[in-house]
Formats: C-alpha cells, sequence, structure tokens
C-alpha cells in the first residue's frame, strides 16, 4: 500500500509522463480512500492551470508594475552596441 | 503592414532598439530571472546578439517579437549557467524538504490542502495570486527556474532536462518540491491573511 508521501511524489511526476500501469492503480486506489492526497492532487492541477492560463497575473503585481529599464543600464547597453558595431 | 512593393525596410538603428523594445524586454527578463541585474545582463546580451545576427532578420515579421525570441534564447542560457553544478548554489538537488510534509510513517504532517471545497474558486482571488508570485520568488532558485520553464513557459520536461543538462529524474524531483513548498507557502500566507 502507497503511503501519503510516494502518491504525492507520483501525483508530481504523473503531470511530466505516463507512469507505469501498477504506479496509477496504487495511486489510483490511494486518491479513492485519502482526501488530503486526492485534495492536493487537485491543487497541483489548479496550479499548472492558473500558471498557464494567467502568466501575467502570476509575474507581475498589477498594484506594483516592475520600474522600466534603469537610465545606467540603458546607456550602458548603447555603449555595447556602439562598440559591437564597429 | 508590409511596405510596399516589399521594399526591403531601413534597418533601425541599433541603439534605438534600446529605447523602443528595452523595458519590454527587460520586464520580460526579470518576471522569468526574479533579478534585476541578471535582467539587465540578459537585455544587453540580446541586444548585442541581435546586432550580430541582423543580417539574418530579413525583416519579415515584427522587430519586437524578432527580438523576444533571441531573448527567451538568451533566458535559458542564463538560466543553465546560474544553475550549473559549480555555480556555488550548492548540490544538483539541494536537501530534501520531504521530512517537513510527512512522518516517520509517510503520512502527511498537515492538511495540504489550500480551500477544502471548490479550490478553483481561489483563481478569482487577488489573493491566491499575491501568496503564489510571493511564494514562487521565495522558493530556491533551481526549483523556481525549473517551475517557471515548465508551468509558466510551458515548455516540455525533456526539453527542460536537455536545456538545463539535468536527468529527468532530477527534473521530476525539483519539480515535486517546488510543489510542495508553493502549497504549504500558499497555505500559510493565505492563512495569516484569513482568506481560509
Amino acid at each position: 500500500m502507497l503511503r501519503c508521501r510516494e502518491v504525492s511524489r507520483l501525483v508530481s511526476e504523473s503531470m511530466e509522463h505516463e507512469l507505469p500501469l501498477r504506479q496509477r492503480l496504487g495511486v489510483w486506489m490511494h486518491l479513492a480512500m485519502c482526501r488530503l492526497c486526492a485534495g492536493f492532487a487537485r491543487q497541483l492541477r489548479l496550479l499548472r492551470r492558473a500558471a498557464h492560463e494567467n502568466p501575467e497575473r502570476l509575474i507581475a503585481d498589477p498594484a506594483e508594475p516592475e520600474p522600466p529599464l534603469s537610465q545606467e543600464a540603458r546607456e550602458r547597453i548603447k555603449d555595447a552596441l556602439r562598440h559591437g558595431q564597429s | 503592414m508590409a511596405a510596399p512593393g516589399n521594399q526591403p525596410r531601413t534597418p533601425t538603428d541599433p541603439t534605438e532598439w534600446v529605447d523602443r523594445y528595452g523595458d519590454t524586454l527587460y520586464r520580460f527578463a526579470v518576471s522569468r530571472l526574479r533579478n534585476r541585474d541578471s535582467a539587465e545582463e540578459v537585455v544587453q546580451e540580446t541586444f548585442v546578439a541581435a546586432l550580430r545576427a541582423r543580417d539574418q532578420y530579413c525583416g519579415e515579421g515584427a522587430e519586437g517579437a524578432w527580438l523576444l525570441g533571441i531573448c527567451k534564447r538568451k533566458i535559458v542560457d542564463f538560466i543553465r549557467r546560474r544553475n550549473r553544478p559549480d555555480a556555488g548554489i550548492g548540490g544538483e538537488l539541494g536537501s530534501d524538504p520531504s521530512k517537513d510534509f510527512f512522518d516517520a510513517k509517510g503520512n502527511w504532517r498537515f492538511d495540504p490542502r489550500i480551500l477544502k471545497s471548490r479550490p478553483e474558486d481561489s483563481l478569482e482571488r487577488e489573493e491566491f495570486w499575491q501568496a503564489f508570485r510571493g511564494c514562487l520568488k521565495g522558493l530556491p532558485q533551481r526549483q523556481a527556474d525549473v517551475f517557471t520553464l515548465r508551468e509558466l513557459d510551458e515548455m516540455a520536461s525533456h526539453e527542460i532536462c536537455k536545456e538545463l543538462d539535468i536527468s529527468s529524474s532530477n527534473l521530476w524531483v525539483l519539480l515535486h518540491r517546488a510543489r510542495l513548498q508553493l502549497m504549504r507557502c500558499m497555505k500559510s500566507h493565505l492563512e495569516r491573511w484569513g482568506v481560509l
């Protein structure tokens, strides 16, 4: 019988590749009985969906947008480009 | 808009690129690298590489998209460099956090569920996103990097392994640790804010 530690790992792995049949069955049986792991599995899918559907909300705080490229960096990069050109 | 008669467009002065596309590329790089200095470095590499490759750019399609494509490439290169085993951030996988999550028998030490009923509803709440953002930033660098490539950029697992030169089993371990830590961190944030 698989324990929560293994099941959580296998659930995570199953998002990367198909598990062998035996492991799939083991996970499936465990999830049918364990509310904690079933909830964990559901949340993993939720995190993936959230990141895929709203990447913008995940990376940027709408209340605090990332400041633009600094003036110094801008000049430094332009210098590098002028040198690269010569 | 295509130029009439398919005349080759006058190439933009490369230093003008910096004013025109610098902020967009910089913000994109910050979002992937979570560090302003690294992002500046990558933006500079992007423009320098673009200058060298300018002959290959035939002016079809948007210049901004072309530059963003180069920038994405440079970000992956940067991520590979900063996560090399000799980059001074510790062994490939770091320490195993599973003792914090599971007891000796392998059972959960705490309820991992963030919301017990309909967690999907949490996507509507700004607090969910705030916790997600904060917790992603707080992950160990390698975990945050693979999680970002996998879940945000939707890069395939085998591609990440190839790009970062890590084995698939190591990638799975890193992703799993990232997910466990994210979940616990988000839950504690949301509890502290009284959202749960």
